[in-house]
């Protein structure tokens, strides 16, 4: 008996297509912005905030403070303190839930959009990102893109297992289009951005 | 079956009683038009960008094929087990093989258009399978017991109101609490533990990569991600249309996808599923269900690179005003009313009259489909084949002998410009299908010609 995948085939072959060729891309000029001025107006106007940091102590002071009020911190990055993310790299979904504050480090930040690559090898378990209340993305100013098209052509996008890209907390509209922050996932997003001259995390 | 052949225009017309609602409605997707239309004018190669979508999808189609393989290749190299639909009726059997070897009981599913397409749920749900939608939206008009009613916005139709009535009956939540903050929270309340019992996660796809085998789904809420990465069986299904070459292309889609459905410069998530995780069982679908079919016709395989970015509903002047559950299809509004008829061309056969053919819809599509002279051209094939409307045959014939007879065309036109003056009462009434929901225009004196007799010197 023919198999499905065959019919599929067969039935596609037969369709006398007309051979359209691949067309080549072109994004015209790359603009020279301000990228980090554009990617935290973008960020603020998709419901993140963006603060720009000298130094990787800065961010080691906020967690401390969030620590205060947040019991349960999950960190994922290893120069921060508190990195904590090897106990957690096999926790099933349900031990996550409870989870206050996620830390992950991005490797990629667009200007044109707020998103932020996030893949697997810095997510550790790649519930996290999604199940914890407030998500805390740390990004290097040199890891700023103009846009997606930067994004993928200059970077290692899709090889991992699974990656992610990150524009602000979970949200909706469904409800006669009011916009609520915060979904079913992060209720906010924060993103880190250090300054190219200082030391990077 | 006159009845059916009438059936969106009898759906609309009930739609429209509630005149209030209907205004409410059209307002609602007009401003959503016009927040993309902000996102657009942002971008100066908008036109390029929708230039190149458009040739990257075509090119996909006339290579279909090869590209299925190389991503089943790819696929199947990563740990990820590919099964090839024909139809409706397989897809959802091998769904179900999947959930049954796993003995999933609980499943819970991401919005996924062509699910719905298939009637997944229904079948599942008679196995004894429960099925959780997730998505806001798809979650509200499941619990309502009803259909999504725009492929992005499935509970557009309601308003907070009915929302909380739903929710106070199935949820518990406060009478008269209509606050939308309110709401959402208890429905994620509700899900999350959804997420975190669920035996499967069942998931649509927004862009398959034929390069690297993964594919793509983009989600505001989190809940595809959710799902998948809670539960220990992930299974996509996807038509076979949504395959693109390269990861590098989905720079193009990502960019107008979000800012053509919603305005938004992209949606809050954009995963990329390539591996399962450590412990992981992940499967893809292929499914036809007659895209084949509409490949092969030559007029209608452009509706093939459609990326379910809900513009052209948004736009719609017809699917503002009669909701989209007056389609009676999966997939509402221009769009759905050229993939109707392929499936199914006599219970469709009103969905291409559902349009003035203005053509908004094409202008806004991002992947610059021609749709409404598709909606034309199977105009044409059903009135050919009998579909159409006895009444529409009748007055369209009708219409053919006096356009064709100049003198018949003159006497016509001034006995009906005579009617309106004298017996207006004649035309504004009922049984005259222009007048209703609006008042016949004043008649002119003379016609064109009359004027040009006298006046040209």
């Amino acid at each position: 008996m023919i198999s499905s995948r065959e019919k599929i085939l067969k039935a596609i072959r037969g369709c006398e297509l007309e051979n359209k060729h691949l067309p080549s891309l072109n994004f015209g000029e790359c603009k020279q912005e301000d990228l980090l001025a554009k990617f935290s107006q973008t960020l603020a106007a998709i419901g993140g905030r963006c603060r720009k940091v000298g130094g990787v102590e800065q961010i080691d002071a906020y967690i401390q403070e969030a620590g205060s009020k947040y019991p349960c911190i999950i960190n994922a990055v290893s120069e921060l303190r508190g990195f904590n993310i090897i106990d957690f790299v096999n926790a099933d979904a349900r031990t996550l839930a409870s989870t206050a504050i996620f830390i992950v480090r991005g490797s990629v930040a667009i200007a044109e959009n707020g998103a932020i690559w996030v893949t697997e090898k810095n997510i550790g378990n790649r519930s996290l990102p999604f199940l914890c209340q407030h998500l805390i993305i740390v990004v290097t100013e040199e890891d700023l893109v103009v846009d997606m098209h930067d994004a993928y052509e200059k970077n290692a996008i899709d090889i991992d297992g699974y990656g992610v890209f990150i524009a602000g907390p979970s949200k909706t509209a469904d409800i006669e289009q009011s916009l609520v922050i915060g979904a079913h996932g992060p209720l906010s997003l924060e993103v880190f951005i250090i300054e190219s001259s200082s030391n990077k995390p | 079956m006159e009845h059916k052949i009438k059936d969106h225009s009898n759906a609309a017309a009930r739609f429209l009683k509630d005149e209030e609602r209907a205004t409410w409605h059209d307002e609602t997707l007009w401003f959503v038009r016009s927040k993309r239309d902000k996102a657009a004018q942002q971008l100066p190669e908008w036109e390029s960008l929708r230039e190149m979508a458009s040739g990257i999808k075509a090119h996909t189609l006339s290579h279909l094929d090869k590209y299925l393989l190389a991503f089943e290749a790819k696929a199947k190299a990563n740990g990820v087990h590919v099964h090839w639909a024909t139809d409706a009726e397989e897809h959802n059997r091998i769904v179900y093989s999947i959930l049954a070897k796993h003995k999933a009981k609980n499943v819970v599913k991401s919005k996924s258009m062509l699910t719905e397409e298939c009637g997944l749920n229904h079948h599942l749900e008679s196995q004894g399978i429960s099925v959780v939608d997730t998505d806001l939206g798809e979650y509200i008009v499941q619990l309502r017991k009803e259909q999504p009613s725009h492929i992005v916005l499935p509970a557009i139709h309601l308003k907070k109101e009915d929302v909380s009535n739903t929710f106070h009956e199935c949820l518990q939540t406060e009478k008269n609490n209509f606050d939308p903050a309110y709401l959402t929270n208890s429905a994620r309340i509700v899900l999350r533990e959804k997420f975190l019992e669920a035996d499967a996660a069942i998931t649509g796809v927004n862009f398959a990569v034929a390069e690297t085998g993964s594919i793509v789904i983009c989600t505001n809420e989190g809940n595809a991600d959710l799902g998948v990465h809670s539960a220990p069986l992930h299974i996509a299904c996807m038509g076979i249309e949504k395959l693109i070459p390269k990861a590098k292309h989905l720079g193009i889609f990502l960019r107008l996808l979000a800012r053509s459905a919603t305005g938004q410069p992209i949606t809050s998530y954009s995963s990329h599923f390539r591996r399962p995780r450590k412990g992981q069982e992940m499967h893809i679908v292929l499914v036809d269900n007659g895209r084949t079919q509409q490949l092969g016709r030559k007029d209608f395989k452009d509706s093939l690179k459609c990326i379910r970015c809900g513009a052209c509903l948004n736009t719609c002047p017809v699917y503002r005003r009669s909701g989209g559950h007056s389609y009676h299809n999966s997939v509402a509004g221009p769009i759905g009313a050229i993939l109707a008829p392929n499936l199914d061309m006599r219970k469709n056969a009103d969905l291409p009259f559902a349009s003035t053919l203005c053509g908004s819809c094409t202008n806004v599509c991002p992947v610059k489909i021609n749709i409404h002279e598709q909606l034309w051209s199977w105009r044409q094939i059903l009135m050919k084949e009998w579909y159409g409307s006895p009444a529409k045959k009748a007055s369209m014939k009708a219409m053919a002998f006096v356009l064709s007879r100049p003198r018949m065309y003159k006497l016509s036109g001034k006995i009906g410009r005579k009617i309106m003056q004298w017996l207006p009462g004649l035309v504004n009434n009922r049984l005259n299908p222009w007048h209703k929901n609006r008042e016949m225009p004043q008649a002119p004196r003379q016609s064109f010609n009359e004027w040009y007799e006298k006046n040209k010197r």
